[in-house]
């Protein structure tokens, strides 16, 4: 976790000072708004990880003696076959055609993307089975 | 939204020392790229005006140190396969790492950066430099042709396509050329000139040209600025400081007068009219 | 230390890890399918179909240009095809092929995953990739035709009034769906390497590659949301009456540069990096020699993804609104690390033995012609060379060089992976014919272009009839050209004739990495066993004992353990 951390910060603070040098040289803002922008996104998720990485003990990915044996267990459930990515993805087709060629394309749209939000909760919340 | 643009070059005391500053640590490394007369152009030529030429010295420079570096990185690529090629099933010695070694070829690239970055700026800073000069084009891009009109004068110069309007310039004379586009992005490119600049509406562009040899040199827009953007043509006429003072007041006579209101009325009113009602590429000879 | 132990893949109650043996079959299976390697090889298959579709473009600019009165294509096709071919092969081809393609089948297994963090997510993002790829496409099939405004889409050339059409919206919305693929992507990748490492897996032990594909993902994170911004914008100007581009309603056409670029610099870096770390994984094992420099490549690396946020504005230092030197330094300075890289590829072969596969040599392929490109860069870093050379077929040349060197080094990854992907080799001989193709090809086809930048031929020309004389270089540029579409037509000859007739074994390149572990092509959920995780090389450790990585100053004691023969 902590060198995830330090990456992650490391680079939040590099985009920072480039954007303090860069926002005070040019004058322009756009370019500033997104360097800033680009600082917190690396922000986020590395405070995240270093907030775990003082509170949890090395996991057994981050422990350069660990053994096979010493990462049994359970990983996450993994879903053998799910036809909600299909569906979702097919409904986000039709809503970008509907911005193409005309809003009546939302309705199967939107309709396949709602089932199929619904759909993979559930699918979810069974535990990874269709 | 505010239209981007950069603080005025130079308008603080603060800026002024900072380039001065700059100029002492470019001067011996731009006067190394600048000194060679028998240096291969390496594909480029010096074209005919002052920045152009040091736009090429420039070029020179960058070419001489790409060549060498270029030469070095092939050769040890060709010394490794061919030397370490496999010629058994032995394992070589494991090794990873050589600190030193890794050390030398991080700094020296940085050395060799902060040369060129040098040299780059003391270019960059005469190019878009705006000395004071009283000939001035206003140079108006539009799809698909160019209109040069010369404030204070009657002089305005306008063509579409493959008319190749001539944007009539005097020999060694500082010159700025104003630019703007009234529609999309153009480019406002010449080869001799070692240069390009983008057309964009609603922002005036404004660079200083000096050329140093009289002759006529072919420009066309780089930017793609729609269907006959492969046509948008014109023509830079470098003329003697008199003939160009003949050419500006050829202008002021009530005929020329006329046909230029006429002409800028049509600028005005809108482009797309403009648009040749098929594409004449296949009949002209130019050149 | 070496010996195995029971796998570390235990899917919980409900996750059924062998489902696929009684689930669906036939498209079903296909369109259900969340593994990795399935959805990755579907990736595979669709980008080098797009690689054909956007080289066939390619093949007919060269055609039209071969005379300079080109008469092939019309103006307004002509402006059709360069657009479709930069879109095809940026967004449709090259980007997913690294990411989608290789990286999701080969980063898992390289840290030794089960699968992807988020498997239903993975295969959301091909759906997306793929919808995208049709949507894009299908403007050739519309009235008014597919979008012509160049793959930039500069405002306000791209605004409703110059280009209406319902071509350059479906571009916008297959650029939406493949972004959002991407995205995806990235998320994936990210929290896979993050959380699904394999004990003992530490960061400094990730193989090159995955740490390229974590630091393509962080950039792809920054960097492609700021593009799905900016083409809502466009999207809103173009149907909405928005005036955040057009000048008429107070808006500023260079944003749109700003929002592109900032997310296109980055993008030159997600394509790279993925391809920097095959040519690093291929180098090493065919030199059979650690990594170089194993921890100054990887500082390298996160050192071009930071400076690659301060770069854009080096592709509009002609627009004459932005900050000349301070993008100057800044492009400069990515030269440093990428010169790392290259030095540290030559230090991995020195007192190596180098074996000429057909992977290696597609690698050195893109090592010279990476050089080419990289050397031609530095110019274009340098304001005055770039209002000298910019927007002219200098710069085509340079970005060729480039991604040419790319197209090497994904050839390269698919000889060295496919064996492990499909469980059977491809032809050596047929290999290396094709790499001479596409290597002297690449040449052939960018050099000409280079000089006739030089001599003032600006990109994105129908017709040049004002210089003639252009036409012997173009002609020989299309030479490469040809010779580069037959490399790939042997490519595909090659997939055709050793069809499932070189069978590989399990590791036969007697590689480094966790994929030469198991088996090919790997079960579900990848492994049965793993080894002890000591080095960035447990294979390599695993097979050889004897030899592990030495640092500076280090010498090998020999023993007895000394193992000749690569196991399996």
């Amino acid at each position: 976790m902590k060198v995830e951390a330090k990456i992650l910060i490391g680079l939040g603070v590099f985009f920072g000072l480039m954007c303090l040098v860069y926002w005070n040289w040019s004058l322009e803002n756009a370019g500033g708004v997104m360097m800033f922008a680009a600082m917190l996104l690396c922000f986020l998720p590395g405070g995240y990880y270093y907030w775990w990485s003082r509170r949890m003990k090395a996991r057994p990915e981050d422990d350069p003696n660990a053994t096979q044996a010493g990462g049994a267990g359970v990983v996450g459930a993994f879903p053998g076959t799910s036809i909600w990515p299909f569906t979702l993805g097919m409904g986000s087709f039709f809503v970008v055609l509907a911005l193409v060629f005309g809003i009546w394309f939302l309705v199967p749209g939107l309709g396949l993307v709602i089932w199929a939000m619904l759909g993979g909760t559930a699918e979810g919340r069974r535990g990874g089975k269709v | 939204m505010q239209t981007p643009a950069l603080p005025p070059q130079g308008a603080t005391e603060r800026a002024r020392r900072w380039r001065r500053l700059r100029r002492a640590v470019a001067l011996p490394l731009a006067a190394l790229a600048l000194s060679g007369c028998t240096i291969p152009s390496f594909g480029a030529s010096p074209g005919v005006t002052s920045s152009s030429k040091s736009v090429f010295h420039l070029w020179q420079g960058f070419s001489i140190g790409a060549v060498i570096i270029g030469a070095l990185v092939v050769a040890l690529i060709l010394w490794a396969v061919i030397r370490y090629r496999r010629t058994s099933d032995r394992i070589p010695e494991q090794s990873q790492y050589h600190l030193p070694l890794e050390m030398i070829y991080t700094v020296v690239p940085i050395l060799i950066v902060f040369g060129l970055f040098a040299a780059t700026l003391v270019v960059e800073n005469k190019e878009v430099a705006n000395p004071k000069t009283s000939v001035i084009v206003d140079v108006n891009a539009f799809q698909w042709g160019w209109k040069f009109t010369y404030p204070g004068t009657n002089a305005l110069v306008y063509g579409q396509t493959t008319q190749d309007p001539v944007m009539e310039i005097p020999v060694n004379t500082d010159v700025r050329v104003s630019l703007t586009s009234s529609d999309v992005i153009h480019g406002f490119y010449v080869k001799a000139f070692n240069f390009s600049r983008y057309a964009l509406p609603g922002v005036d562009n404004v660079f200083t040209l000096r050329a140093q040899n009289t002759g006529t040199f072919f420009g066309q827009c780089t930017q793609l600025c729609g269907l006959y953007h492969s046509l948008m043509w014109f023509r830079v006429k470098v003329v003697s400081q008199s003939d160009y003072a003949n050419w500006i007041a050829s202008f002021n006579n009530p005929a020329a007068e006329a046909a230029a209101k006429a002409a800028n009325k049509t600028t005005s009113q809108q482009t797309s009219s403009i648009v040749p009602s098929k594409p004449a590429y296949t009949n002209f000879g130019v050149n | 230390m070496t010996d195995l132990l029971k796998p570390p893949v235990h899917v919980d109650d409900h996750g059924h890890a062998h489902e696929e043996h009684h689930g669906p079959s036939g498209i079903l299976k296909w369109i259900t399918t969340t593994d990795h390697k399935v959805i990755g090889l579907s990736y595979t298959v669709t980008a080098v179909i797009m690689l054909v579709i956007g080289g066939m473009f390619a093949e007919i600019i060269r055609a039209q240009l071969a005379t300079p009165n080109g008469t092939l294509v019309s103006l307004a096709q002509y402006n059709e095809l360069f657009t479709m071919h930069g879109s095809v092969m940026i967004y449709l081809f090259a980007g997913p092929f690294a990411f989608g393609a290789l990286a999701n089948i080969i980063v898992p297994i390289q840290i030794g995953a089960p699968d992807m963090a988020f498997p239903r997510l993975n295969a959301l993002s091909y759906w997306l990739y793929l919808t995208g790829a049709i949507t894009m496409l299908s403007g050739f099939f519309v009235s008014g035709g597919a979008a012509n405004f160049g793959w930039v889409a500069y405002a306000p050339l791209s605004n409703s009034l110059n280009t209406p059409g319902a071509g350059a919206d479906l571009w916008i919305g297959g650029l939406l769906l493949t972004g959002f693929s991407a995205i995806f992507t990235g998320v994936n990748l990210c929290a896979t390497i993050f959380y699904l490492r394999a004990p003992g897996m530490t960061m400094f032990r990730m193989p090159i590659f995955t740490w390229n594909m974590l630091v393509t993902s962080i950039l792809i994170l920054l960097a492609f949301p700021v593009l799905t911004a900016g083409l809502v914008m466009l999207y809103a100007d173009r149907h909405f009456g928005t005036h955040i581009f057009s000048v008429a309603g107070g808006g500023v056409p260079v944003l749109w540069q700003h929002l592109f670029w900032f997310w296109g610099h980055p993008e030159v870096y997600i394509l790279a990096l993925p391809f920097f770390g095959m040519v690093t994984e291929i180098i090493a094992v065919f030199s059979r020699k650690p990594v170089f420099g194993y921890k100054g490549m990887i500082f390298a690396t996160l050192s071009i993804a930071a400076l690659s946020l301060g770069v854009w504005a080096h592709h509009m230092f002609t627009t004459g609104v932005v900050l000349l030197p301070f993008f100057s330094i800044m492009s400069l300075l990515i030269a440093v690390p990428t010169g790392i890289k290259i030095f540290n590829w030559i230090g991995t072969m020195w007192r190596g033995e180098v074996w000429f596969s057909t992977a290696m040599l597609m690698a050195l392929g893109f090592l010279v012609t990476f050089l080419i490109g990289g050397l031609t860069g530095i110019y274009l870093a340098s304001p005055p060379l770039d209002f000298f050379t910019h927007d002219t077929y200098f710069v085509v040349a340079h970005f060729h060089s480039v991604v040419m060197a790319l197209v090497l080094a994904g050839m390269a990854g698919l000889y060295y992976w496919g064996p492990k992907i499909t469980g059977y080799l491809l032809n050596e001989r047929i290999g290396k014919a094709q790499f001479w193709f596409l290597f002297i090809g690449s040449q052939v086809f960018t050099f000409p272009l280079y000089i006739l930048g030089l001599d003032g031929m600006p990109r994105r020309m129908a017709v040049y009839p004002h210089d003639p004389q252009w036409k012997m270089l173009n002609d020989l540029s299309t030479l490469g050209a040809v010779l580069i579409g037959i490399s790939t037509i042997l490519f595909v000859i090659n997939v055709v004739v050793s069809w499932k007739k070189y069978p590989a074994g399990d590791n036969p390149w007697d590689g480094h990495t966790l994929e030469w572990f198991t088996t090919s092509p790997p079960p579900h959920h990848n492994f049965y066993r793993l080894p002890q995780i000591r080095s960035e090389r447990p294979t390599w450790d695993y097979n050889h004992p004897g030899h592990r990585a030495l640092g500076h100053g280090q010498h090998e004691v020999h023993t007895q353990h000394d193992s000749e023969v690569p196991a399996s």
